[in-house]
């Protein structure tokens, strides 16, 4: 028995070790983006001020808030191909209910975000009840919310002219003699709720869980299938919430977008370090990832260099964070 | 005469362990040389320096009396170094004759496959080593130790001096394991080698003509094969005595019976299953490997659909559709396949112990209770002797033994009345077995009832109150801890289920 500690250590490296490692990674993708901001600062004389900045955290919001939900959804090991579209769907059900129907604003707002949820229960109940394949179920929804978002709104954008009110939620500013739009705020807050779902909830801890192991999870008396319909519906409702947003910023719903918003944001995901095969991922790497991508592409169109070039260099940050993150991991794991 | 291979002070170290410290191995040509140790003995260390995973630290190999310097698994097989892994190297969507010749497709005509060449050339070596294999047969059909054989035939495939076999049986049952062994004898010539891991004790002395000990990263001792009993390894390896462990005391017939399985039937395999399982019992189920003995348990908690039959629980009926309904009810199941089915491998000991019951008692509100979760799980660490630096330990740097324990603690903290253990000390070593034994032993005392099912037939004779017998998705035949024996147990799990009908 003297010896029994060595040996269960055999593969392994100290704990405390392993977990000082795994903060080092975190600090790597928070230390690549504060490389990613210095640069920009050094070689443009516009990026760094209060303007820019405040600018940069405006335009992550809508890719944030869909990468929230799916951070949950690929750290099952499954995919959300449908929070694009379904994002402008959402939008386009928020212009119905509070321009034409008259819902007054919080309720519509509400019912906009509710309406994400249940796109996100009928992916939720595809993936876990009929057992499609994720990829196909949300690709499937991806395609059946652009053709409601247009057939819905009769392919004519809806404005919100008359309800400043709702444009306030995105570019109004509730702390005051600033302007500090709202939208980030509504962020930020998106983000400590998915951090606490995640980290500190049974939802969370299932998700982890099924990402791991999905079998050994069912096997462990755990009713895998409802916990996924309950993360693919809670995917669904930060659709709805950015589909709010994204209205909201523009001033009117516009049905025709939203697809390649989910590329985005699975990127984000990806660059945050959550992992495609499951079981890993923070929310802190989400949002890290998320302003990456913002960073990159304002301090580009600051450096006026044109967006081809732009797509080119994300695509170029999307493979050498992942790549980076995998050599970190073979590292730790060859013992 | 030089030693076809041979290892002289090997060391290597990893961060806070030393895996090997001054290793010596000799194998003579022609034998078969049993390398044994309990898990983190440093046997998966060796391995990995002699398919070039690792470099030592100190010492050398030589093969051929030459020193030798494998730069990695390809570079291994090149120099006739075969070595089959615990775990299968398998695609299992491609056929026997694939998985064999892969990365050395025949080619023709500058690069285009030749199925022929291919389906020829497997059809060659399966005959020349007897196997009962197609060359076009789809892998993931076969069985397991079909599969296993697979893996031997591409072993063999490469010209062999040296092969390593890593826990060859830790899957096959009796009948398996002397096809396999054939297999060994006839590889075994004057100008090749066999190392051969196992935990299996019994099986050494028949087919190993030297057994080397090796713990803690040390070596040991040799002894002869001929003239060593399986105590004198087995105290050498653990470095104590082992207490041979009384046979089971019976169940009185009118304790309560717990769960009733009555007329069991899928789709596929089982037929008209029907048992009882008492209070405080432990009910072993043997049988041959495929004889539906998982199909069983995982019919009963709802993990695979059922044709027919019911299962009462305490005499209620229930109905079970999935194993979270079986969770609930307090039947607990813990798979054969604890890699894959049994454990969350990339997370900590803590969330695998809670993981059943993290709903029940480990939150408030939905939130989690981390500190109550860490307390728990400590606590199961040391009634349990789980062998782990803290509860914080990813389960996957675990050795097997523990890794189980860490799956009986999760249903333990369930307080399942019924557990049905299923190959509970699958490539585990002779003390990890031991332990689990009285944590079995213990549980049935304190009134849970188990199931167990095993392919080691000692084992199912040595912890069993009574045993089942299964063959071919029936049972064939029910046996008091009195009556059973190798012999009678034998002769059930080989019976024609048509005539156990009759």
């Amino acid at each position: 028995m003297s010896t029994s500690m060595t040996k269960s250590e055999t593969a392994a490296p100290a704990p405390a070790l392993r977990a000082a490692r795994g903060r080092i990674q975190q600090f790597l993708a928070f230390a690549g983006l504060i490389i990613i901001f210095a640069f920009f600062s050094v070689v443009s004389p516009n990026f760094f001020n209060y303007g820019n900045v405040t600018n940069i955290l405006f335009s992550t919001v809508v890719i944030g808030l869909l990468a929230l939900g799916t951070t949950f959804v690929i750290i099952t090991g499954g995919i959300d191909l449908s929070i694009g579209t379904g994002m402008a769907l959402c939008a386009v059900m928020s212009g119905k209910f509070i321009v034409d129907f008259g819902i007054p604003l919080p309720l519509g707002v509400l019912l906009a975000i509710l309406f994400g949820g249940l796109l996100g229960l009928i992916n939720g109940v595809n993936v876990a009840v009929l057992r499609l394949p994720p990829f196909i179920a949300t690709l499937a929804m991806m395609l059946v919310a652009q053709g409601l978002a247009l057939v819905v709104s009769r392919s004519t954008p809806i404005y919100f002219s008359d309800h400043p009110a709702y444009i306030d939620l995105s570019i109004g500013s509730l702390v005051p003699g600033s302007n500090f739009p709202n939208a980030v705020l509504v962020l930020a807050f998106a983000a400590v709720v998915a951090g606490v779902l995640l980290n500190k909830t049974v939802l969370g801890r299932y998700t982890y869980s099924i990402g791991s192991n999905e079998e050994a999870t069912a096997l462990s008396g755990i009713d895998v299938g409802r916990w996924k319909i309950a993360i693919y519906t809670l995917a669904g409702l930060f659709t709805g919430l950015a589909g709010v947003m994204i209205s909201a910023r523009l001033g009117s719903a516009q049905p025709a977008t939203g697809m390649g918003y989910e590329l985005q944001a699975i990127a984000a995901v990806v660059i945050g370090g959550t992992s495609l095969s499951g079981g890993k991922g923070t929310i802190v790497g989400t949002v890290i990832g998320a302003l990456i991508i913002s960073v990159l592409n304002n301090g580009l169109q600051i450096m006026s260099i044109p967006q081809e070039w732009q797509n080119v260099i994300l695509g170029i940050v999307i493979l050498l964070a992942v790549y980076v993150d995998m050599a970190r991991r073979r590292a730790t794991t060859t013992t | 005469m030089t030693p076809l291979l041979e290892a002289r002070g090997v060391s290597k170290g990893f961060p806070g362990v030393q895996a090997l410290a001054g290793m010596h191995i000799e194998l003579r040509r022609g034998e078969v040389l049993a390398v044994v140790g309990e898990n983190g003995a440093g046997k998966s260390t060796l391995m990995k320096l002699l398919t070039g995973i690792h470099q030592p630290d100190e010492g050398e190999f030589f093969l051929d009396g030459r020193p030798l310097q494998v730069n990695g698994p390809r570079d291994a097989l090149a120099q006739g170094l075969s070595i089959i892994h615990q775990e299968f190297n398998l695609m299992p969507d491609l056929t026997v004759a694939q998985n064999i010749f892969i990365g050395r497709e025949p080619r023709v005509l500058g690069g285009f496959l030749s199925d022929n060449a291919l389906t020829a050339r497997a059809r060659e070596l399966i005959d020349r080593l007897h196997l009962p294999l197609e060359p076009g047969e789809i892998v993931g059909n076969l069985t397991v130790a079909r599969q296993q054989m697979v893996e031997i035939a591409k072993a063999l495939s490469y010209d062999a001096k040296v092969l390593i076999m890593d826990e060859p049986t830790a899957a096959l049952n009796d009948a398996e394991v002397e096809v396999l062994h054939d297999l060994i004898r006839r590889f075994r010539s004057p100008e090749t080698g066999v190392i051969y891991i196992s935990h299996r004790m019994d099986e050494l002395k028949r087919i190993a003509d030297r057994i080397t000990v090796i713990r803690d990263g040390r070596y040991v001792d040799t002894l002869d094969a001929d003239g060593t009993t399986v105590r004198d390894v087995v105290v050498r390896m653990v470095g104590r005595e082992i207490a041979a462990g009384a046979g089971p005391e019976g169940v009185r017939d009118d304790r309560p019976a717990v769960l009733s399985v009555r007329g069991l039937t899928t789709k596929t395999l089982l037929r008209d299953v029907s048992f009882e399982l008492r209070e405080g019992e432990i009910l072993g189920v043997a049988g041959l490997m495929g004889a539906g003995r998982t199909e069983v348990a995982r019919a009963i908690v709802g993990a695979d659909p059922v044709v027919s039959g019911e299962v009462a629980l305490r005499g209620k009926p229930v109905h079970i559709t999935n194993p979270a309904e079986a969770a609930r009810l307090g039947i607990g199941y813990l798979s054969e396949d604890r890699k894959h089915l049994g454990l969350l491998l990339e997370q900590d000991v803590t969330a695998n112990v809670a993981l059943s019951s993290v709903r029940d008692l480990f939150q408030s509100w939905g939130f989690v209770r981390r500190g109550a979760m860490r307390a728990k799980a400590t606590e199961m660490v040391g009634a349990l002797g789980i062998r782990t630096p803290s509860v914080d330990q990813t389960v996957k740097h675990l050795s097997g033994g523990n890794q189980q324990k860490v799956v009986l603690a999760k249903w333990l903290v369930k307080d399942c009345d019924v557990l049905i253990v299923d190959e509970p000390t699958r490539g585990i070593d002779v003390g990890a077995k031991e332990e689990i034994y009285r944590l079995l032993n213990e549980l049935a005392a304190q009134g849970k009832s188990i199931v167990m099912i095993s392919s080691e037939l000692p084992e199912v004779l040595r912890m069993s109150h009574r045993v089942i017998v299964m063959s071919e998705g029936r049972v064939t035949g029910e046996l008091a801890a009195a009556q059973a024996t190798q012999e009678s147990v034998m002769e059930l799990a080989t019976l024609r289920p048509e005539a156990a009908q009759t």
